[in-house]
């Protein structure tokens, strides 16, 4: 077939297309991934009873914008990186905002501590299991979000993938928040951020694939 | 920015909303600027051109919906054919070869070259190794001119499933094209 032939017959018929098809293919994706992951948060580990009381802690949703903010960044990123040649500008900044802020209010958290506390605030009740389930919790959403980005075109599959990796992983960690009890920073600047990272780097490996075209 | 930017922007921007005729005269122009910028960078494999030309085309076409209008569109079929080079690169293992930086964009709309070789790949015999039933849509719709009903009609499928078996046997294409090599 001859090149005008091709650019006659891709013309031909060619109806018109809505831009925003993929981002709402995306964002009905990752809304029923985050429902999945959820119920799994609510059957199989549970809404802490002290969630009611709770919400008069600031520190309660200083936690909720750290990891919200998270999803929000990868969100952003992972509807850029899928258009080819968009830029990331700013993401890179605003993903690293939250940790880095997260991670002064962990220093400035150890350090009006006694020694003897530190332990206390840096591995809390949970420390052992928190990576694990927000990773597990990511789960759903992390299938979900990499069968957005296939309706997409990303020239950039690993770093596409990643991104929806820390997609899922803030939005586990977002659900994951109804669950666990802790709330030191310095806690969730380390065990919360080795969760979120756990998906992003699973994305990262499995996107170069999943995400060919 | 360069005037070809602006003109190639505007016949995507209207074939995108449904305009037929604008979105032919964009990859008419666009087949001869991806001719130039593929040319230079396969001087080591100059039967290849063609084959990836039409590679790109239809890459533009089936990931049309990616492009956001508010983006540069020279930025855009950048990252594809580039996406579409370094791939072929991969599949012959000759990354060697590459002579021209990939990451100047500003020069592929700069350039243009209408005197098309002829394709290695057929694409119309790769298009009859296609399922019927996505082979047929297109056959009616694109080749032929049909529209969408009478496409159903001849077809016994629904105008939707059409649609839908157009757009899919053309991604199909795409991904018979990148398995064959």
């Amino acid at each position: 077939m001859k090149t005008d032939d091709l650019v006659s017959l891709l013309a031909t018929g060619a109806e018109a297309v809505d831009p925003r098809a993929g981002v709402r293919r995306c964002a009905v994706a990752v809304g029923a991934g985050v429902l999945v992951a959820a119920a799994m948060m609510a059957t199989w580990l549970g809404v802490r009873g002290s969630l009611a009381q709770d919400v008069a802690v600031p520190m309660l949703w200083v936690k909720f914008a750290f990891v919200a903010s998270l999803a929000a960044g990868g969100w952003i990123a992972a509807v850029r990186l899928g258009r080819p040649g968009a830029t990331l500008a700013g993401v890179p900044a605003a993903l690293a905002a939250p940790v880095l802020a997260m991670w002064t209010l962990a220093a400035v958290a150890l350090n009006g501590a006694d020694a003897s506390q530190r332990a206390e605030l840096f591995l809390g009740q949970t420390w052992n299991a928190c990576p694990l389930n927000i990773a597990v919790l990511s789960v759903p959403v992390f299938v979900a979000a990499l069968w957005g980005m296939k309706g997409f075109a990303p020239t950039r599959p690993a770093l596409a993938g990643a991104a929806a990796g820390l997609l899922a992983g803030a939005a586990g960690a977002v659900v994951y928040t109804f669950h666990c009890p802790e709330l030191a920073a310095p806690f969730l600047g380390t065990w919360y951020v080795l969760g979120m990272l756990i998906p992003t780097a699973a994305g990262a490996i499995v996107g170069r694939f999943a995400l060919r075209w | 920015m360069s005037t070809s930017e602006e003109r190639l922007k505007d016949l995507l921007v209207r074939g995108l909303a449904g305009d037929t005729a604008a979105y032919h005269r964009f990859l008419m122009e666009l087949s001869a600027h991806l001719r130039a910028f593929l040319r230079r960078r396969l001087a080591g494999m100059p039967d290849e051109v063609e084959d990836l030309v039409q590679e790109a085309l239809l890459a533009v076409h089936n990931q049309r919906h990616t492009y956001d209008a508010v983006q540069p569109l020279t930025a855009w079929v950048h990252a594809i054919a580039r996406y579409k080079l370094v791939d072929l690169f991969r599949r012959r293992e000759r990354r060697e070869l590459l002579t021209e930086p990939l990451d100047d964009e500003h020069d592929l709309l700069s350039s243009a070259d209408a005197d098309a070789a002829e394709a290695r790949r057929d694409l119309a015999q790769l298009l009859e190794t296609l399922p019927e039933r996505q082979r047929m849509p297109i056959v009616y719709v694109k080749v032929q001119g049909l529209s969408v009903v009478e496409a159903a009609r001849l077809t016994g499928m629904s105008a939707s499933a059409v649609k839908v078996a157009v757009h899919r046997g053309l991604k199909a294409l795409a991904a018979k094209i990148r398995d064959a090599g």
